[in-house]
């Protein structure tokens, strides 16, 4: 055998391998994969909904939309994942609806690469604590340097003002988004 | 073949000092300063590093006499890189929280030079057990590296040692020592450290030397002495 076949041979050979070994790997290793993630999204839901106990994937929305009901089945509001850009890179969050869009029950950071001890706090409870109960009318605004006035109002981290600006806007641009589709259902109902 | 021999207690201990990744031959700089804001993050980091220097060695010192030269390095590589790939994806499966903190980091584990370092240095020379021990030395070291720069950094920058407060909260964090900064300055104090303990140790020897050879004349000029003594005698 000549060089030139042998060096074809055996990197051939090698790929060959290594893929086939990898393909085995992988098809283990998907499923767990993503039962992980369904998991933690299934948590972050309830975690934003506190004392709620049931999750409904709404599935026609067109993004990702939980409905969330207590032990008896009352629909207790809704959940949904939004991201958006922070001051160094996407940040993704969950947060908790009230059934009529109204309030916040709760907020998650899930997904950050923002400033470790400034930005990053963001993920923080003493952060993500503050917009309980906020009002989303008519949009979550966060004020600086101040204590918030208005019930819509959450006070934004010092010196992570960036950051703190980008997660309400995330949460708004997501309000709008479970309105518009709320408002379109309502009205296909009624046509009905 | 080599030259000389070392001891198979000599080929894995190399790693842990005389040839530290970190301290001595400063590879793998890319994972070390980036990862290690935390004990366990330069922990884990270390292991998986360690998991892929272990078991490519081990595949590349057994084919190196099939590999042709020309093509050594794409076969390593692609060696190298299928072991990352198993870490990667077992680690996502297995601990995600982890796999989510250390991000493209342990993807980026297939250029660490050090891997290809080792390969190219020492297992397409040496036979299988050997390459087992230098893999192991060499992760070791690497690893107990990884985990006292990440634990110097987390007790400082967040007050905790893999998770447990140490510093009580009156303790300002010094929010530097979690940024890359951080990182920079860790390692520097680190490396002079070691070249400061290194320079004691070659002064000291210097000195055990030195006496040594004035003992050796003494000796010498009193015995010379004594036989001109005798011989006048």
């Amino acid at each position: 055998m000549n060089n030139v076949t042998k060096m074809l041979v055996v990197l051939l050979v090698i790929g060959v391998v290594s893929g086939g070994l990898l393909a085995y790997i992988s098809d283990w290793a998907t499923p767990i994969i993503k039962e992980n993630a369904r998991l933690e999204t299934e948590r972050a839901v309830l975690e934003v909904h506190p004392g709620s106990t049931k999750q409904i994937k709404i599935d026609n929305a067109g993004f990702e939309l939980y409905q969330v009901m207590n032990e008896k089945g009352d629909i207790t509001g809704y959940a949904m994942p939004n991201e958006g850009t922070g001051f160094q890179g996407k940040v993704k969050i969950m947060m908790g609806m009230t059934p009529n869009l109204d309030e916040i029950t709760g907020l998650k950071v899930l997904d950050q690469v923002e400033t470790p001890g400034l930005g990053a706090e963001i993920v923080k409870d003493y952060f993500t604590g503050r917009f309980k109960a906020i009002s989303t009318q008519p949009e979550i605004k966060s004020v600086k340097g101040k204590k918030p006035e208005n019930p819509n109002e959450i006070e934004a981290i010092t010196g992570a003002t960036i950051s703190s600006v980008a997660v309400v806007k995330i949460m708004n641009d997501g309000i709008k988004k479970v309105k518009d589709y709320l408002s379109t259902q309502e009205k296909k109902e009624g046509a009905k | 073949m080599m030259s000389k021999q070392v001891s198979y207690w000599t080929e894995f201990y190399k790693g842990l000092y005389d040839q530290n990744p970190i301290f001595r031959q400063v590879l793998g700089m890319c994972p070390t300063l980036a990862v290690t804001v935390s004990g366990p993050n330069g922990l884990a980091m270390g292991l998986a590093t360690s998991f892929v220097l272990l078991f490519s060695g081990i595949v590349i010192s057994s084919l190196k006499n099939l590999i042709p030269k020309q093509v050594r390095i794409a076969a390593y590589i692609v060696v190298i890189a299928t072991f990352v790939t198993i870490v990667d994806i077992v680690m996502k499966a297995k601990f995600p929280e982890m796999s989510k903190d250390l991000g493209p980091f342990i993807p980026l584990i297939v250029v660490n030079c050090l891997i290809l370092g080792r390969a190219e240095g020492f297992s397409s020379k040496n036979n299988i057990t050997r390459s087992v021990l230098d893999g192991l030395g060499m992760g070791v070291g690497f690893t107990i590296g990884l985990t006292i720069l990440g634990g110097i950094r987390e007790i400082l920058g967040s007050r905790t040692i893999f998770g447990l407060q140490v510093l009580p909260d009156a303790f300002e964090p010094w929010v530097i020592m979690i940024l890359p900064a951080g990182a920079f300055l860790t390692l520097g104090l680190l490396f002079g450290l070691l070249n400061f303990v290194e320079l004691k140790k070659k002064t000291k020897k210097i000195k055990e030397d030195q006496q040594r050879a004035l003992a050796e004349i003494k000796k010498l000029t009193e015995s010379s002495e004594e036989d001109l003594a005798v011989k006048e005698g």
